[in-house]
């Protein structure tokens, strides 16, 4: 007998849907008895027996699956076979793993000598801790169901009761998400800050030397300033320079002037670019536009062109952001009322001229909102510049040049064989800390402005 | 339809067999209805009777309304507004329209006030600009509230200071007609008071054409007076008579509060 805790979920689902059906009949019947009305209608009493019979037993089972392996192990090693284990250490661990594995039944024999004295101590315990988990389990299920079942009355607000676990259930959901950004922002900092204890903030936000693996004659050094320059050169302007004027036009096109056929088409598949992966782009931007470009820099006699280029890189990640930028632009405009339109209209303005000087800038703070948030996912981008805009940390305003961003240099630091320690592994955390406050603050500020703009017009 | 007692001899606008539709659903059936220059007039009548579509077609703000379709005759000074050869730009710079709600643009008053004068180029110094903007602001009864503050936005306003600066921003581009589309339901007694006042003072610089649900609002401000119902032109008169004497029994009904 061991403890399978997904068979054991399965049982108190089942208790639960007989509770369910227990508690609807009941509530029919004292319904019918007493000749008075239900307060809530039977299923929900149904529901109110069926969670009080599952939940509390389901916590119970998440607890003890995770607390009865070390009641089980302290038992085992209270037992006479375990007073000749080593005292601590792998072996000792590997030992008792072993037994564990035999008792449980997932391999056929012992490989260590050592353990098979050990597996009858192990079978008796799971044995025993399964049991008492089994039947605890089922006492709180029985409880449960039978507190909840001799609750049901007819004027019992069985309704209430229901929806408040809902909300908590939707509550604990969207809780999810927030507690893993926090726990993705602890273990970013906790690392962080081992990278600080070695090299100074200061160095990292405002050096001018990029050399993380200049070897031994020299320290590496860890000058940040050309990494974000290549990010902001990439992501902030060459990107943008591609992204704003043609997601603009797109939404403009698209909102005022495209036959609605036209606009059934085009919308989705703008959506379909965004959801490309961002692999493809960078293939597209390695193998295509890099050397496309690099001809061209070379035709027009631009010294030292390289194939890896901020502007291959810049403009496929532009495109890429096209849709982000149109279909935020495209909400904005929407967004202005019709009644706006319609008095410049009424003015004797042409479309054009009400959409330059009426539309375009009331929706203005929406679509600077747009883009603060494209500008915060191209600087995050990483694939199309590990791809196609090189590693050379290079600080360059010639858009040929190849430069790195601190993206492309987070992967370099951590792909192949690092030491977890060292000054150079944990510089990437750093790294991406910068990367998460710098598009977090460019997020509250774009959803800042966004909210401001709604408001304006409700 | 009784057209003996009308005494518009130069008529602004002259409308003929005019059919609107949206889609299949016909709005308004066969209206003909003459405009007179230095008058007011008052389309009155219940709740989806077709008044502001008619409204809107005079200068064919309906255009903006991919399914509406218009037929029959509207000229302006004799020409057909819906000819070939109408540039409906320079229609609308020519017949103003007020809307329901105020609308004003989120720039600044003086902005508001400037663009129409500006798109049409109407003021090519700002030293002109300036004259047009006080001028309109003037004649809107609202330059006094706002001439230390043109460069506030119009939002900004209250709303029947925003309604007044929507009739500036129409004076200023010099039309012939004004169309106002219930320009006073969205205000409280005291802003439709002004409104009321100003549209007195605007009678005979300006061909006005008002839309109003306030049968007392059409008594006040306006000279002739239409009403419509399920789409047609009832009865069109001399406002004193239409209140005093209506010659149809559903303009009666209707004036009596019988239904609408």
């Amino acid at each position: 007998m061991t403890f399978n805790a997904a068979a054991l979920l399965l049982l108190i689902a089942g208790l639960a849907l007989i509770g369910w059906l227990a508690g609807r009949a009941r509530s029919n019947l004292l319904a019918g008895r007493t000749g008075t009305k239900l307060h809530s209608r039977p299923q929900y009493h149904g529901w109110y027996v069926a969670l009080w019979l599952f939940a509390p037993a389901a916590i119970f089972l998440a607890v003890w699956s995770s607390v009865s392996p070390a009641l089980i192990t302290n038992q085992v090693l209270t037992s006479e076979a375990a007073q000749s284990l080593p005292a601590f250490g792998f072996e000792r661990g590997a030992i008792l793993s072993d037994a564990r594995s035999v008792a449980q039944g997932d391999q056929a024999a012992v490989r260590l000598p050592a353990a098979a004295p050990l597996v009858k101590p192990y079978a008796d315990a799971s044995h025993k801790y399964a049991w008492i988990g089994i039947a605890a389990m089922l006492a709180l299920a029985l409880a449960g169901g039978l507190y909840a079942f001799t609750r049901i009355r007819p004027d019992f607000r069985a309704r209430s009761r229901v929806e408040k676990i809902v909300m908590l259930v939707l509550l604990l959901a969207s809780l999810v998400a927030i507690l893993t950004t926090f726990g993705i922002v602890l273990s970013l900092l906790f690392e962080s800050i081992r990278f600080f204890r070695l090299v100074s903030p200061a160095e990292l936000l405002f050096g001018t030397t990029w050399a993380p693996t200049s070897g031994a004659p020299q320290p590496d050094t860890f000058g940040g300033i050309p990494l974000f320059w290549g990010t902001v050169l990439i992501g902030a302007i060459i990107a943008m320079i591609v992204a704003i004027p043609i997601g603009m036009m797109t939404a403009v096109y698209l909102t005022q002037y495209a036959a609605p056929a036209v606009r059934k088409w085009v919308k989705p598949l703008l959506e379909i670019l965004a959801g490309v992966p961002t692999v493809v782009y960078g293939y597209f931007a390695a193998l295509t536009v890099a050397p496309a470009l690099r001809e061209f820099a070379v035709m027009i006699g631009i010294p030292n062109a390289s194939t890896e280029s901020a502007l291959a890189a810049g403009i496929v990640m532009g495109v890429m952001i096209i849709p982000f930028v149109s279909s935020m632009a495209d909400d904005s405009i929407n967004a202005v009322p019709q009644a706006m339109r319609d008095g410049s209209l009424a003015l004797g303005a042409t479309p054009n001229e009400t959409i330059r000087q009426v539309l375009i800038p009331a929706a203005l703070p929406g679509v600077m909102g747009g883009i603060l948030l494209a500008v915060s996912r191209a600087i995050g981008e990483t694939m199309i510049v590990v791809m196609a805009a090189g590693l050379s940390a290079n600080m360059t305003a010639n858009p040929f040049a190849s430069v790195t961003t601190v993206t492309a240099q987070i992967v370099k630091l951590l792909t192949g064989d690092q030491e977890f320690d060292s000054a150079k592994t944990l510089a990437a955390f750093a790294l991406g800390l910068v990367l998460f406050i710098v598009t977090l603050l460019l997020n509250i500020v774009a959803l800042r402005i966004v909210k401001k703009y709604r408001e304006a017009y409700e | 339809m009784t057209q003996e007692d009308l005494t518009i001899t130069d008529p602004k606008m002259k409308a003929h067999g005019v059919n609107v539709f949206y889609g299949e659903k016909q709005a308004i059936k066969d209206v003909s209805i003459d405009v007179g220059t230095d008058l007011v007039t008052a389309f009155i009548g219940p709740s989806g009777c077709g008044k502001s579509t008619f409204l809107r077609s005079l200068n064919r703000m309906n255009d903006t309304v991919a399914s509406a379709r218009v037929t029959g005759q509207i000229e302006l000074d004799g020409e057909d507004i819906y000819a070939p050869s109408m540039d409906v730009v320079q229609l609308r710079a020519r017949v103003g329209m007020v809307f329901q709600k105020p609308n004003p643009f989120p720039k600044s008053i003086y902005d508001n006030v400037g663009y129409g004068p500006r798109i049409h180029g109407l003021a090519p110094s700002k030293a002109e600009l300036d004259l047009v903007v006080e001028r309109a602001l003037v004649r809107a009864g609202l330059w006094d509230e706002v001439k230390d503050r043109l460069g506030e936005s119009g939002t900004a306003l209250s709303g029947g200071q925003q309604q007044r600066l929507c009739i500036a921003r129409a004076i200023a581009v010099d039309p012939e007609v004004i169309l106002m589309d219930e320009p006073c339901s969205a205000l409280d007694p005291i802003a439709t008071a002004k409104i009321e006042e100003l549209i007195h003072e605007l009678r005979g610089k300006y061909a006005i054409v008002i839309v109003t649900h306030n049968m007392q609002q059409a008594a006040r401000v306006s000279q002739r007076t239409a009403f419509f119902h399920l789409g047609t032109l009832v009865e069109y008169g001399k406002t004193t008579d239409i209140f005093t004497n209506p010659k149809q029994e559903r303009t009666k009904d209707y004036i009596t509060g019988r239904y609408g």
